[in-house]
C-alpha cells in the first residue's frame, strides 16, 4: 500500500528506517525507534487510542500483506521490526486483558462454550451504528462509515487466516470452511474483500487498500492490528477463534440494516450486495464459528478456553469503542474522521 | 522420449471408494444447530414453491427454522432476536428410517 502518513515520533522512526536499506541497517536510525518507541510506551495514556503506537504497529503489520510501496520486502522479518512489534503487542495485548470485560466462563463442551458465546454476543449493548446508518445517517456520513470500514474490509478475512496452520482437526475444518466462503469458494469476483471494494467503488469512493488510512482514527487501526495480532501469535490462536466467533455472530442483522440505509439513501444492488450478501453468508458462518471453530477448540485444547472468550469480548470491547466515537461525531454533526495531517512530513 | 507407466495412476476416488467425493455428487448431510438453522453440506438443490431452482450462492446453507427469516428459506440470524429455543438433542442416535 501507499507509505501512510507517520503520527508521532515511532511512526515517523519507523518510516525513516524502513527507507533504508534492511541489509545495512542504519545502527542509529534502529537505537532511535527502540528509544522512542519505549518512551511512548511508558508514556501512552490509552494505547487503543495512541495514533503513534497503533499507527507504527499497522505500518509494521502491513509489511506481512501487501507491503508498503517504496519499502523492501525484507523489512517483514527484520529483528528491529519484530523487536517494534513485540514491544507494542505487549502492552496492547495487557490493555486488552485489563480492560474487555470478560464473561463468567463456561465448562468447556461445544455447546456449553457456543451458547456462552450467543450469550455474551447477544448481550452485547454496543452503541447501534447500523440502526443509525439503516434510518438517520446522510450520505456523508454513509461514505465515512464505509471509509472507516475500507481499513479491515478491503483485506476481509485474511487476518483469521493466519490462524489456519495454527490450528488442528475439527477447529482448523471449520475455519477452513468459513474462511472458504469469505474468499468466494475461490471465485475472485465473490471474494467479500471484492465486494466491498465494488460497494466503495460504487459509492464512488476509491478502493484501494490503504487508500484512507490516513484519515481513520487510532481506534479503527487498533481493530485492525487486534485482528492481525491474535491471527499471527500461535500462542493467540483461541482468542483469533473467540473473535471470529463474536464478529459473525454479530454481522447478520447489522449488515441487513446498513444494506437497508444504502437503499434508503438511493443506491442500487451494486452498492447493497455486500450488505446483503453478509445476511446470509454470517447467519451460516456464526453457527460454524461457535460451535464447531470455537467450541471445538475449547473442548479439545482447554486451556484456550478463556482465550476464546478474551478473544470475543476484546471483538466486542473495541469495536464498541469505535462505534462510540463514531456515533457521537455523527450525533454531534461532526466527522468521525480525522483531519490528515498535510503539513507534517517526517523531517 | 520416455514410454509411459504401464500402470495408470490412481485416482483417489478408487482408494476410497466407499466415500463419496467431495463436490461431486456428495450425499446431502443436514446438520440441525440448537436453537438456530439447519446447516446443509453437500450437492442439493433448492426450489421454489413452483420448481425452480433458487441458484446457490454458497457451498454450505443455513436453513431458517424458527420462521421468522426475511431471507427464507435461508436463516438471517432473526431466530436470536426471537429467542428460537429447539428442543435437546438426543442423546443417542435414532435409528434409522428404513432406506
Ligand atoms: S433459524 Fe435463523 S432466522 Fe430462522
Amino acid at each position: 500500500m501507499r507509505i501512510p502518513q507517520s503520527r508521532g515520533p515511532v511512526s515517523a522512526a519507523l518510516l525513516e528506517l524502513l527507507k533504508t536499506s534492511p541489509t545495512a541497517a542504519e545502527t542509529d536510525l534502529a537505537t532511535t525507534l527502540r528509544e522512542l518507541t519505549a518512551r511512548a510506551l511508558g508514556e501512552t495514556a490509552d494505547i487503543l487510542q495512541d495514533d503513534d503506537l497503533q499507527t507504527a504497529l499497522f505500518l509494521a503489520y502491513e509489511l506481512r500483506y501487501s507491503g508498503l510501496r517504496g519499502v523492501d520486502d525484507d523489512w517483514e522479518w527484520h529483528p528491529e521490526v519484530l523487536a517494534l512489534c513485540a514491544g507494542i503487542e505487549l502492552e496492547f495485548e495487557k490493555a486488552l486483558r485489563e480492560r474487555a470485560p470478560m464473561p463468567e466462563l463456561p465448562a468447556p463442551g461445544v455447546e456449553s462454550v457456543a451458547a456462552a458465546l450467543f450469550e455474551l454476543t447477544g448481550s452485547d449493548t454496543g452503541p447501534s451504528v447500523s440502526r443509525y446508518m439503516a434510518k438517520k445517517a446522510t450520505d456523508e456520513q454513509a461514505h465515512e462509515f464505509l471509509i472507516l470500514r475500507s481499513i479491515y474490509q478491503l483485506k476481509e478475512a485474511d487476518p483469521h487466516s493466519w490462524a489456519i496452520p495454527r490450528l488442528r482437526s475439527r477447529a482448523k475444518a471449520a475455519l477452513v470452511e468459513i474462511q472458504a466462503d469469505e474468499y468466494g469458494g475461490g471465485r475472485f469476483d465473490r471474494m467479500h474483500s471484492e465486494l466491498f471494494a465494488r460497494t466503495m467503488r460504487g459509492v464512488g469512493l476509491d478502493a484501494t487498500n490503504g487508500h484512507y488510512v490516513d484519515v481513520v482514527p487510532a481506534i479503527t487501526l487498533a481493530s485492525s492490528n487486534m485482528m492481525t495480532m491474535f491471527g499471527s501469535h500461535r500462542r493467540l490462536r483461541g482468542a483469533i477463534a473467540g473473535h471470529l466467533a463474536a464478529f459473525e455472530m454479530t454481522s447478520s442483522q447489522p449488515n441487513r440494516l446498513y444494506g437497508n440505509g444504502f437503499r434508503r439513501l438511493g443506491y442500487d444492488k451494486d452498492v447493497t450486495f455486500y450488505f446483503d450478501e453478509h445476511v446470509e453468508a454470517d447467519a451460516v458462518h456464526e453457527q460454524i464459528a461457535a460451535r464447531d471453530l470455537a467450541g471445538s477448540l475449547a473442548t479439545d485444547e482447554p486451556e484456550l478456553l478463556e482465550d476464546v472468550f478474551f478473544g470475543a469480548a476484546s471483538g466486542l470491547f473495541v469495536d464498541g469503542l469505535a462505534g462510540t466515537q463514531q456515533l457521537d461525531a455523527w450525533t454531534a454533526g461532526t466527522s468521525a474522521l480525522r483531519v490528515a495531517d498535510t503539513a507534517s512530513l517526517p523531517a | 522420449m520416455t514410454e509411459p507407466d504401464e500402470q495408470p495412476a490412481q485416482r483417489w476416488d478408487d482408494q476410497w471408494a466407499d466415500q463419496p467425493a467431495a463436490g461431486a455428487d456428495e450425499p446431502v448431510s443436514i446438520t440441525a444447530y440448537p436453537n438456530g438453522p439447519l446447516l446443509v453440506r453437500g450437492t442439493f438443490e433448492i426450489l421454489t414453491p413452483s420448481g425452480e431452482v433458487i441458484p446457490p450462492r454458497r457451498k454450505t446453507v443455513a436453513l431458517c427454522r424458527c420462521g421468522v427469516s426475511t431471507l427464507k428459506p435461508f436463516c438471517d440470524g432473526s431466530h436470536k432476536a426471537i429467542g428460537f429455543k429447539t428442543e435437546q438433542e438426543p442423546p443417542a442416535p435414532q435409528p434409522p428410517l428404513s432406506a
